[in-house]
């Protein structure tokens, strides 16, 4: 039976963790590379890398966590942000990414989508999406650049668009419920789950295992979830998560 | 010990090399027969589409190379499109013939299974069940999981070639395959953490006994 996965979020700027400084066990906190054992010692099934970069140099630096990341993890990992063309793409993937994730760019241009996706095939292409509830709209909008711009899409019709374009997999944030730790949003996830035919990763709200088990569980049934600061600031950890899972009856590693 | 992975422009080399080099062995990514004659493995990789890869091997004629070194019972090994390759066809996109090292043909995941829907690609985390134990597959271990990523999947195998599969909903996906001197892993070992370290270590240790 496959398990539902659990993954962390790292956000890298000129290669180095943002918000990765209250491990204690670790001598370096903003080194991607010891941070992303760190993890895979935890019992994460997956990483994510967000870029957050500014500068051109802080991309090249990126390529660098990549190839170090992978020399020295033996398991799967995402890496998103800054990545606006094939050769973007090429970049990270051929430094041993196992996927890339787009989000903004792929909005801006959709056949970038394509592009990547007949290149090095559906399962190397994660679509990131942002969704925010629209009272105006009735339905969940797509936004970029961090929220603050909206979209003409609705998050359901660019899933199905995103993955009718060769999208792989879709990486899905709630903005409403970004930072707030109350949970994930179950009605978002859903509703994008029984929309597209591929793995749906939910992310934005956890605050504890409760949260992980209700967006995995029978009734939403997410294949993955995301989070990134509940893991760094260790109000929890993946391990008690999956333990959580486990006791809950649901199939994790 | 050293491994000639071949490298026919499909796939991510890079972890697969890692993976081989932490495990200690010697690595060489090439096309060229005579340094590939030096190794003491053959490990055949790929991402990607079958007719595509299939073309690639043809075209540098790695594909008479394997299948030379099959009938010198030389090890090889086979991840992901590169077990799939060893079977007798596919039908991704179009209808391609692969190597024949094992009775079989690939095809896609339906996406349903008895009415219920299911996840394509099969991506992420499934149990490995071990059938028949190969004699380098000789200990348990705890870890029971390795990392699939794929929509395409061996079916009409021999029973006798199965080493190990996963359940997908209710569908027996073959993980491991067997024969003679040639194995495949339709999940990726170098991803597939601790499980995927030890397969990858046993398979080493079987080459070490040829």
């Amino acid at each position: 039976m496959l398990t539902k996965r659990i993954i962390p979020c790292l956000d890298v700027k000129e290669g180095r963790v943002v918000k990765g400084i209250q491990f204690v066990s670790i001598r370096d906190a903003g080194d991607p590379v010891e941070l992303a054992k760190f993890y895979d010692e935890q019992g994460a099934d997956e990483l994510v890398f967000l870029d957050i970069s500014a500068s051109h140099e802080g991309r090249e630096t990126m390529v660098d966590v990549v190839r170090q990341t992978a020399a020295t993890l033996a398991i799967p990992f995402t890496v998103g942000g800054g990545i606006r063309t094939l050769d973007d793409m090429k970049r990270i993937l051929r430094a041993g990414a196992d996927k890339v994730s787009v989000n903004t760019s792929a909005l801006e241009r959709p056949a970038l989508i394509q592009e990547g996706s007949d290149y090095f095939g559906a399962q190397c292409i994660v679509v990131a999406i942002d969704a925010r509830y629209s009272e105006e709209d009735s339905t969940w909008m797509v936004y970029t650049h961090g929220g603050r711009n909206k979209t003409p899409w609705s998050a359901i019709e660019w899933a199905k668009e995103a993955v009718r374009l060769g999208a792989g997999e879709i990486l899905l944030t709630s903005m409403n419920q970004d930072g707030e730790k109350s949970g994930f949003d179950l009605a978002l996830t859903k509703a994008v789950r029984e929309a597209v035919t591929v793995p749906v990763i939910a992310s934005g709200g956890a605050g504890h295992a409760e949260h992980f088990y209700e967006v995995l569980a029978q009734e939403v049934d997410a294949d993955a979830a995301l989070a990134a600061s509940i893991f760094h600031y260790k109000e929890t950890s993946v391990a008690q998560v999956k333990e959580y899972l486990r006791e809950k009856g649901v199939a994790v590693r | 010990m050293k491994i000639g992975v071949i490298d026919y422009g499909m796939g991510n080399l890079f972890s697969v090399e890692q993976a081989l080099k932490r495990l200690g062995c010697e690595v060489i990514i090439t096309a060229d027969e005579k340094a590939l004659d030096t190794a003491d493995a053959l490990l055949l990789p790929g991402v990607g589409a079958f007719p595509d890869a299939r073309k690639r091997l043809a075209e540098t004629n790695l594909d008479q190379y394997l299948q030379k070194a099959q009938r010198e019972n030389r090890p090889l090994l086979g991840i992901c499109l590169g077990m799939q390759l060893l079977f007798e066809q596919s039908d991704e996109v179009t209808p391609t013939k692969g190597l024949g090292f094992f009775k079989g043909c690939i095809k896609r995941f339906s996406g349903s299974q008895e009415g219920q829907a299911y996840r394509v690609p099969h991506m992420g985390w499934n149990e490995l069940i071990v059938t028949n134990r190969p004699a380098w597959l000789h200990n348990e271990v705890s870890a029971k999981h390795v990392y699939f990523v794929h929509s395409f999947y061996a079916t009409d195998i021999v029973e006798s070639e199965l080493v190990a599969y996963a359940d997908y909903f209710g569908i027996q996906v073959p993980g491991i395959v067997m024969n003679g001197s040639v194995t495949g892993m339709q999940f990726h070992p170098e991803k597939s953490g601790e499980l995927g370290v030890y397969l990858l270590e046993q398979w080493l240790e079987g080459v070490k006994a040829c």
